[in-house]
This record gives C-alpha cells, sequence and structure tokens, in this order.
C-alpha cells in the first residue's frame, strides 16, 4: 500500500523515491571549464606525442604545429582547472600531497610537468634556440602525452556519478579516440596537405576508436547508458560523433586540397569538443534522476538475493 | 599527531529513526554550534521538510515521508479506510569506513580523524569539488559562496573536549544516539530484534553491515522502510573499490594512443 501512495509522488517510474529529489549531489564542476579542461588536455597530449615523433622522423613542420599546440594547449587546461578551483590562490594545494588513490592529485602530478615541459619546448621551437635539449624535453613530454589523453577519463569515472562510473571501461578509449583526431585535426587545419600523411592516418586510428568504444558504452550499461542516447545529450553527441566521421571523410578527400583538409582539422575539433560535452552533461543528467541510483542498485540487490 | 592515544576507539552515530519525532532540534543544534549559515527561507512543499537533504549548509537534514497505510475498522481488519503514517529519520554523514570523498581528496584535506570519522581540513581544501560527485550518499557539497566543501565533522572539536556531538546532545527522544561503534551496532540489533518481535517486520539497519560496499558507516540508522524511501541509495559502493581496473583500462588506452600516434608517423610520407 506504501508503494502505491509513492508512486503518485513519482508517476510513471519504477523505482521508489524521497519525492523525486536527487540523491547524488551533481558534479560542482562548471561548464565550460572542466569539459574544455578534458578537451584541451587531449590535444595537448596527442600533439606532444606526435610532435616528438615528427621531430624523430625527420618532419620539421608537424614538429612544430604539435609543440605549439601541445603548449597552447596545455597550459590552457591548466587556466581551465585553476578557474574551475572554488579558491583559485590555493591551486597549488593540488602539489601538497602524492595520492594514488586521487586521479586528480595523479593528474596534477602529470600536468604539472607536462605543461612545463611543453612551454620550454614550444620556446625553444620559436626561439631556435638549445635544439637538442628541446629534442630531450619534447620526447619527455611526447612520452606523458598518452597519459594526458587518458587520465581524464579516470577522473570522471572515479565518481558516484551512475554515467560516468558504470562507462569506466570505455571512457578511456573514448578519451583516447577523441585525443588522437582533435591533435589530427590542429594539424590538418595548419600544415600543408603534402606533410598531413600522419595527421590523416591518426585521425582515422582515433575515429574508428571512439566510434567503437561510444558503441559498447550506449549499449552495455542498461539504464545507466540511457543518458548517453537520450535528449539534448544524445544529441550532442550524435552531432559530435557525426563531425568527426566527416573529419574522417574530408581528410581523404583533401589529401591535394588545403581548404578541404582544413575544414575537415575542424571538423575533427569540433567533434572532439562536442564529445566532451556530451559526456560532461550525461554525467549531471545522471546524478541528476534518483533512478540512475535506485534501479540499478535495486537490481543488484535482488540479484545477489 | 594528537593527544589521543592510538587506542581510541571508533566513534559513530546510530539514528533510531523509529523514535524520532521530526522536531529538528538536531538540525538547529547543529547550524548553532558549527556556525553554519543559512540558506534562507525555503518553502519546498514537501511536508514539514524544507531543507530537502544534506548540503554545505545542512549537515543533518530530517526526512517527512507521509505514507497512506490501511487503518483496521472496528472489526479488526485492516481492510478499512487509508490512513497515514508518517516517516521522519535525521541523516547525517555516514562516516564511510571506506570514504570515497576521502580517497579522491587530492590536496588530503579531508582526513580521518582519531576517532575513524571523516572531516574537511579547511584550511587546506583548494574547492577543487571532487569530494561532491564521489561520495555514493550525496552528502558533501561546495558552497558557492565560500568555494570550499563542507559537511558534518561530527563534532571532531566537541570530541576532543570530551562532549557530545550538539545533534545528539539536543534529540530529546534519544533517536540521535553518539557513542563507540562497536557498542551502538550491539544496541541497535537488539533494537531491530525488539521491533521485528513486535510486528514492525519492515524495520531494518542501514549502513550497520561492515561488509557492505563501502564497508559499514560510522554513522548508521534504523529504518522503517527501504532506504530509497528516505533519500538514501539502496545499496552505494565506494567508487574507488574499481580504480585499479580504471587505472589499467585507462593505462592500455594510453598505450593504444602511443601505438596509433607511432603507426601514423610510420606509414608513407604523403
Ligand atoms: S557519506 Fe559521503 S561525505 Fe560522508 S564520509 Fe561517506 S563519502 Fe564522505
Amino acid at each position: 500500500m506504501s508503494k502505491r501512495g509513492e508512486r503518485a509522488m513519482v508517476p510513471d517510474a519504477e523505482f521508489r523515491s524521497y519525492y523525486g529529489r536527487p540523491i547524488l549531489k551533481e558534479p560542482a564542476w562548471k561548464t565550460p571549464d572542466v569539459p574544455a579542461y578534458l578537451f584541451l588536455g587531449g590535444l595537448a597530449g596527442a600533439s606532444a606525442s606526435s610532435a616528438a615523433l615528427a621531430d624523430v622522423t625527420g618532419r620539421p613542420a608537424l614538429r612544430r604545429i604539435g609543440r605549439l599546440v601541445a603548449a597552447g594547449a596545455a597550459s590552457a587546461s591548466v587556466g581551465a582547472l585553476v578557474h574551475d578551483l572554488g579558491v583559485p590562490t590555493r591551486f597549488l594545494n593540488m602539489l601538497r600531497v602524492v595520492k594514488p588513490t586521487s586521479p586528480l592529485s595523479v593528474g596534477s602530478w602529470v600536468l604539472a610537468p607536462f605543461s612545463g615541459l611543453t612551454a620550454g619546448v614550444a620556446a625553444a621551437e620559436l626561439t631556435g634556440r638549445l635544439p637538442r635539449l628541446a629534442r630531450l624535453a619534447g620526447l619527455a613530454a611526447g612520452a606523458l602525452g598518452p597519459v594526458m589523453c587518458t587520465y581524464t577519463s579516470v577522473l570522471l569515472a572515479d565518481t558516484a556519478t551512475p554515467a560516468w562510473h558504470e562507462a569506466y571501461r570505455e571512457l578511456p578509449f573514448l578519451f583516447a579516440g577523441g585525443a588522437l583526431t582533435s591533435g589530427a585535426g590542429a594539424t590538418l587545419l595548419a600544415a600543408p596537405v603534402d606533410q598531413c600523411a600522419p595527421a590523416r592516418r591518426m585521425g582515422w586510428v582515433g575515429t574508428g576508436l571512439e566510434l567503437a568504444a561510444s558503441a559498447v558504452m550506449e549499449r552495455s550499461h542498461g539504464i545507466t547508458s540511457e543518458p548517453y542516447r537520450t535528449g539534448r545529450v544524445g544529441r550532442l553527441l550524435r552531432v559530435g560523433q557525426g563531425l568527426t566521421v566527416a573529419g574522417g571523410v574530408l581528410s581523404a578527400l583533401g589529401r591535394r586540397r588545403r581548404w578541404v583538409s582544413a575544414v575537415a582539422g575542424a571538423a575533427y575539433l569540433a567533434g572532439g569538443a562536442c564529445m566532451r560535452f556530451g559526456v560532461f552533461d550525461a554525467g549531471r543528467v545522471s546524478a541528476r534522476d534518483p533512478k540512475y541510483v535506485v534501479v540499478p542498485q535495486r537490481e543488484r540487490l535482488n540479484g545477489s538475493r | 599527531m594528537t593527544q589521543q592515544d592510538a587506542h581510541t576507539p571508533r566513534m559513530g552515530f546510530f539514528t533510531d529513526t523509529s523514535v524520532c519525532i521530526g522536531c529538528k532540534a538536531c538540525e538547529v543544534a547543529c547550524k548553532e554550534w558549527n556556525a553554519v549559515p543559512t540558506k534562507g527561507m525555503d518553502l519546498l512543499g514537501t511536508s514539514y521538510d524544507n531543507t530537502g537533504g544534506l548540503g554545505a549548509d545542512t549537515w543533518r537534514h530530517v526526512a517527512f515521508v507521509e505514507q497512506p497505510v490501511p487503518v483496521p475498522d472496528a472489526a479488526g481488519s485492516a481492510q478499512g479506510a487509508d490512513g497515514m503514517r508518517w516517516l521522519m529519520a535525521s541523516d547525517v554523514c555516514k562516516h564511510c569506513t571506506h570514504a570515497a570523498c576521502l580517497d579522491v581528496c587530492p590536496t588530503g584535506a579531508l582526513f580521518r580523524t582519531e576517532y575513524g570519522t571523516v572531516v574537511v581540513q579547511e584550511d587546506v581544501c583548494n574547492g577543487c569539488g571532487y569530494c561532491v560527485p564521489a561520495c555514493p550518499y550525496g552528502v558533501i557539497e561546495r558552497r558557492e559562496s565560500d568555494g570550499r566543501a563542507f559537511k558534518c565533522t561530527l563534532c571532531y572539536d566537541r570530541l576532543g573536549e570530551g562532549l557530545e556531538p550538539a545533534c545528539a546532545k539536543a534529540c530529546p527522544t534519544d533517536s540521535i544516539q553518539f557513542g563507540e561503534l562497536d557498542e551502538l551496532r550491539e544496541r541497535a540489533d537488539l533494537r531491530l530484534a525488539n521491533l521485528l518481535d513486535a510486528g514492525e517486520s519492515d524495520a531494518r539497519l542501514y549502513g550497520r553491515d561492515p561488509d557492505d560496499g563501502v564497508g559499514g558507516d560510522g554513522a548508521f540508522f534504523l529504518l522503517l522502510d527501504e532506504p530509497e524511501v528516505y533519500g538514501l541509495p539502496p545499496d552505494p559502493v565506494v567508487t574507488t573499490r574499481d580504480l585499479p581496473s580504471m587505472w589499467k583500462h585507462a593505462g592500455v588506452a594510453a598505450l593504444t594512443v602511443a601505438a596509433g600516434v607511432a603507426a601514423s608517423f610510420l606509414g608513407r610520407r604523403s
């Protein structure tokens, strides 16, 4: 009897709740700060790795673009992170301890050397000084790059936010794919087409990775996958995937035409941004509605009985 | 370190909601003692509850649930007209054994005290907000006017002086009981057995079990219905339980990025 009364307050829902109020707190992180931080981190990471390889394989144009983009995106991502803090003047407290249980602590300890290295390398690139030291520093930044691309997925997944936590296996690959397409996008946008072959290939690998990871993520978690497929977030993610695919196709068509190649690059970058904003908002949606907490937890309890 | 010796027992709350009368003395005492700011006058239209849930400015929250129940008619059968029962419960930070808020805090501002409770050091917190989505109970929150995260401290300052927390002190029915966790658990088991004997078949303990998803709560409850009816998650799990697997997946994904970039640069030049 009591169940009937509860349900009357929360119509057409197969679960009980306290006046339909959220059980979890929505992430306190702000938009666009944090989604931008996710996007820029991936862009910076992939660009740094790509610059390092361009350097050792003798592709100065790609090296230059990769180094400058990595430094710019890394410092912008630090800026976004600091701006999002409740007490920005205490941002150095991030480096007060090393805590493996906190992805934000680990991330800060990666981001700090990474942004320092990329800034130094970019300065060397622009001034032409200390090329040998720049190469070493560039290789170090390039080695940290892949970590920059994926640690932010753990940052989201290591929360009670249902859509993020349940997707912890797919998010790293989704973000890896997005980082590769973004890195490729920046190069396609800025480099002469006859040098863009590696960027085109990088973009295709990233597109495949991103599409595969989102296909799994959007289907395998029952009700918790729903925020990724429905509503405004679902549409944003569809648009993002469309842009990414468009980037892949256009980059193939733009082998000879600079402007087609540049449009491909812009499409990749826009697609990557849509994906980060979509994933971020999917988490918020799932925290706001108690159904994403109660239904899966009830299923788990009933299953274990 | 502290002056307490290493053998300080773990302290906690046992909130027996079956004797809660919804007076909100706990909410008021908590605000007074801890100087927690008010959010202003708010009418939510949800029975007598006008604070809605725990947050940066509400460290004790009394829930009011109105449930239609059958009333026995004159003949004693339960088919009679619908009546109403009130469930009231004073919610609080659970001071989890495995506390996600503490695990994810990058600055070390959240720490475990010598009493086994979980407290934010406000002079260290930089307001990163990570603890907010990490808590499986939606307890801790960033105070936007201030930027830092706030929640129940289990009156850390009072414990140091040998006093009980303000809410427990103020509770007129002993619905909120403060003490050594082991002792509280025994007391709760007895109380539950009595209620079940008396025919209160929906009575249950919540957060009592040291083997649950958060390793048991330092502040646990006796409820008269399913937890979600009170706005509590039915089966919370500390998110960091899966962290090793998360890092493993992120590591493989990072290697995939490295391989992807390398492969892209090894192929033809144009
Ligand atoms: S209930 Fe939430 S805020 Fe309280 S100790 Fe557990 S995780 Fe931290």
